[in-house]
């Protein structure tokens, strides 16, 4: 029964997350868009709000192109890997008190191993279409990957030792609900870095060089169509998706909101998740691309060395307070 | 079933040095501004060699020409820079004037010199928004796009076409300005500097912009010239020469304005120059706007353009019946002379210069066009050899090229 039970919310969990992830990419159009002067989608009902159905509608009928020379199986293992492993994640995030699927105490730790996973989809994609874009673009992602990894796993170090814990509601609520409980302030070092790695992680802009398109056509994913292609896109936006659930539980408070909310207990986790996505999408429409050796520059000399330092600082100041 | 997965790519196991995989980048790619092809032997992402292949454009306009009359060959200019035809039709006319000898009056003269530098600020505007676009901003492309679908409107308002205009002719311009494109030119005027400063804002002391611009691309004021690179490519390295300040036509030597000069050569130095090429275009064209004499807007002596219906019946054997109002042109100047004139004009690319060849008939025996697109091209291989893919992509965009120019 409890299997049912549970079986149960992860198809619920798994269709909000779906419906969000295609209304983020209207939400990301609509909004550069009007950064930009022009006013995004328009046609397909009012204000353009059913394009993201007519989009997967169209990709679902496309022709699935498999070039002639890809390596079949890995071809068509690599959206799935990504797409799974960034779902997976989805499992430990928890939306509000009690609302989690999988309450595992090392929760961080793993939301990381399933990050570092959905790269191998994005390794494997370029690897295996044969196509030079495509594989410089794989390097490419596989080098900022393992990079950014680190400094974002340092970053959280910091958080870790102050709450104690792995378990990312135990993270939540050693923050409390008070304002000045949130790590945000005693951890701005290590929210400055994960802000960054964070960028990197899901491949955005200013760090968007495994897809840069007028380097690299389209990156890993030149090859893929259809739905394959809209794959690795949902794969992405879930990514940004637990890339903010995870600065939200880490350094702004989780669940908790000046008020409590009847009825919609994860209300304020939306609406910071929504407000990363809307500084995910800003920044993608304000700012240039890093070239490759800068940004490995920038992880290498300047993020991992700042994590390190607010570790040690962060050990210090609380060996000294306790 | 499963096939070798290196069957056509050859990328070599990395173990060790040396391990080198060729990439040709294009035709049909999206950051090589056309259908510009580039054969790259690449050493992990730096580029070991660089072999720019051209020709994918070609039309044939310099044969083409030699198969139409002077004032008919005008309309293949306007498919050369397609981005700024007007400059195009300018240098042309100016070159076309020079070797029939036919005076142009001052208020074509004026008329002509504000067409050409809206034709620069279109083309600066396009290179700006293509060039950001390339280095991964994407918002100043549609900032750009805004302010130039004013001057497309203006042009419109002109002349009725948008793109290709063939506005000039030999001898002075087509149709007179109206009061409604001089108002419409002052509005544009009055907000253009602040917009200036908005693409700025968002890319000028961008971090990220200035690591991908500035030290890159580098060429010394020798090798630019060595290169043959005009234009803003040449003033970016330091090269005071402007075909504009220093072998005046049309109206620049009425108007005042300055040369922008950079000093380093790289990426930043050009986009610094374009940027302050658009203020003084601006200034020129405010100048035009207030000098701007009243009189007749084609010389006595521009060859008519009578239409074929209306030719007289008879025609003189041996003559082409389209040309006529060039045959009118030459008996009447007795031009049966051979000679030859070359005659530059600075377009935005650069210095666009036309060489003809005449035998004395009212066809150009030979024109060749010196298309700054093509010279740029040429110097790519040596300015991006040693770099990375990505500063590739940027130095194209910094060349500014036009594969319609330089293909021809």
């Amino acid at each position: 029964m409890d299997i049912l039970l549970m079986l149960v919310w992860i198809v619920i969990l798994f269709v909000v997350v779906m419906l969000h992830v295609a209304y983020a990419t209207y939400f990301e159009r609509k909004i550069i868009g009007h950064m930009q002067v022009r006013l995004g989608p328009m046609r397909i009902g009012w204000h353009g709000l059913l394009q993201p159905i007519a989009d997967g509608i169209k990709s679902f009928f496309k022709e699935d192109i498999i070039p002639e020379n890809a390596d079949r199986p890995t071809f068509l293992a690599a959206p799935i890997i990504c797409l799974v492993a960034m779902m997976t994640s989805l499992a430990v995030l928890p939306f509000a008190r009690g609302w989690v699927l999988a309450d595992i105490d090392i929760g961080l730790l793993f939301i990381f191993a399933m990050s570092s996973l959905a790269s191998y989809g994005v390794v494997l994609a370029g690897w295996s279409s044969n196509s030079k874009y495509s594989f410089l673009g794989g390097m490419r992602s596989m080098a900022q990957v393992i990079s950014y990894e680190i400094s974002m796993g340092l970053s959280l170090v910091g958080v870790m030792l102050m709450a104690g814990s792995l378990n990312l509601s135990a993270i939540v609520e050693a923050q409390g609900d008070r304002f000045l409980g949130m790590y945000l302030m005693p951890q701005c070092i290590g929210f400055f870095v994960f802000f960054i790695s964070m960028l990197a992680e899901t491949n955005r802009v200013p760090f968007d060089l495994p897809e840069a398109e007028t380097e690299l056509v389209s990156g890993y994913s030149t090859e893929y169509s259809g739905m394959r292609y809209a794959i690795f896109f949902m794969a992405e936006y879930i990514g940004m998706m637990v890339m903010a659930a995870i600065a939200t539980i880490c350094f702004l408070g989780g669940w908790n909101g000046p008020f409590a909310v009847p009825f919609f207990p994860p209300l304020w986790f939306v609406l910071k998740i929504y407000l990363f996505m809307f500084v995910f999408i800003w920044i993608r429409a304000t700012l240039p691309r890093y070239r490759y050796d800068q940004l490995m520059g920038l992880g290498w000399k300047v993020l991992i060395p700042l994590a390190l330092a607010n570790i040690v600082f962060t050990a210090c100041m609380k060996a000294i307070l306790t | 079933m499963t096939r070798p997965i290196t069957k056509s790519m050859d990328i070599p196991v990395a173990d060790g040095e040396g391990e080198r995989y060729s990439l040709r980048m294009g035709p049909q790619h999206p950051a090589t501004h056309g259908v510009l092809r580039v054969d790259l032997e690449l050493d992990g992402e730096t580029i070991v060699e660089c072999t720019p292949q051209v020709g994918y454009l070609h039309r044939g306009f310099e044969k083409l020409a030699e198969n139409k009359t002077y004032a008919q060959a005008l309309i293949l200019t306007d498919r050369l820079d397609y981005i700024a035809a007007m400059a195009n039709n300018v240098g042309y006319c100016v070159a076309v004037e020079r070797l029939l000898d036919i005076s142009v009056p001052l208020r074509a003269k004026y008329i002509r010199t504000i067409v050409a530098e809206m034709s620069r600020i279109c083309s600066h505007l396009l290179w700006l928004a293509t060039h950001a676009l390339d280095i991964g901003a994407m918002t100043v492309f549609l900032y750009c796009f805004r302010e130039r679908e004013i001057l497309l409107d203006l042009f419109e308002e002109l002349c009725g076409a948008r793109l290709t205009f063939s506005y000039p002719r030999i001898g002075g311009v087509r149709q007179d300005v109206t009061a409604r494109f001089i108002d419409g030119l002052q509005r544009f005027l009055d907000i253009f500097p602040s917009k200036i400063e908005e693409y700025e804002t968002l890319i000028d002391t961008n971090r990220i912009w200035l690591k991908r611009t500035v030290g890159i691309g580098k060429v010394s004021g020798e090798e630019a010239l060595a290169l043959g690179l005009t234009g803003a490519c040449l003033r970016g390295s330091g090269v005071d020469y402007d075909v504009r300040k220093h072998q005046p036509y049309d109206a620049y030597a009425l108007v005042d304005f300055e040369v922008p000069l950079g000093s380093d050569g790289d990426i930043y130095a050009r986009y610094r120059c374009r940027m302050e090429e658009l203020h003084q275009s601006a200034r020129i064209i405010q100048q035009c706007i207030d000098q701007l004499p009243p009189g007749p807007i084609a010389g006595p002596d521009a060859p008519d353009l009578v239409m074929p219906n209306k030719v007289p019946a008879r025609i003189e054997a041996g003559t082409n019946v389209y040309g006529t109002g060039l045959i009118k042109l030459v008996r009447d100047r007795n031009l049966y002379i051979s000679g030859d004139v070359y005659v530059a004009t600075e377009v935005p690319k650069g210095e666009l210069g036309f060489y003809f060849i005449s035998d004395g008939n009212n066809r150009p025996y030979r024109m060749h066009i010196r298309s700054p697109s093509f010279i740029h091209i040429g110097a790519l291989a040596a300015i991006a050899r040693g770099e990375l893919i990505a500063d590739l992509i940027a130095n194209i965009g910094s060349l500014d090229v036009v594969l319609g120019e330089s293909d021809r």
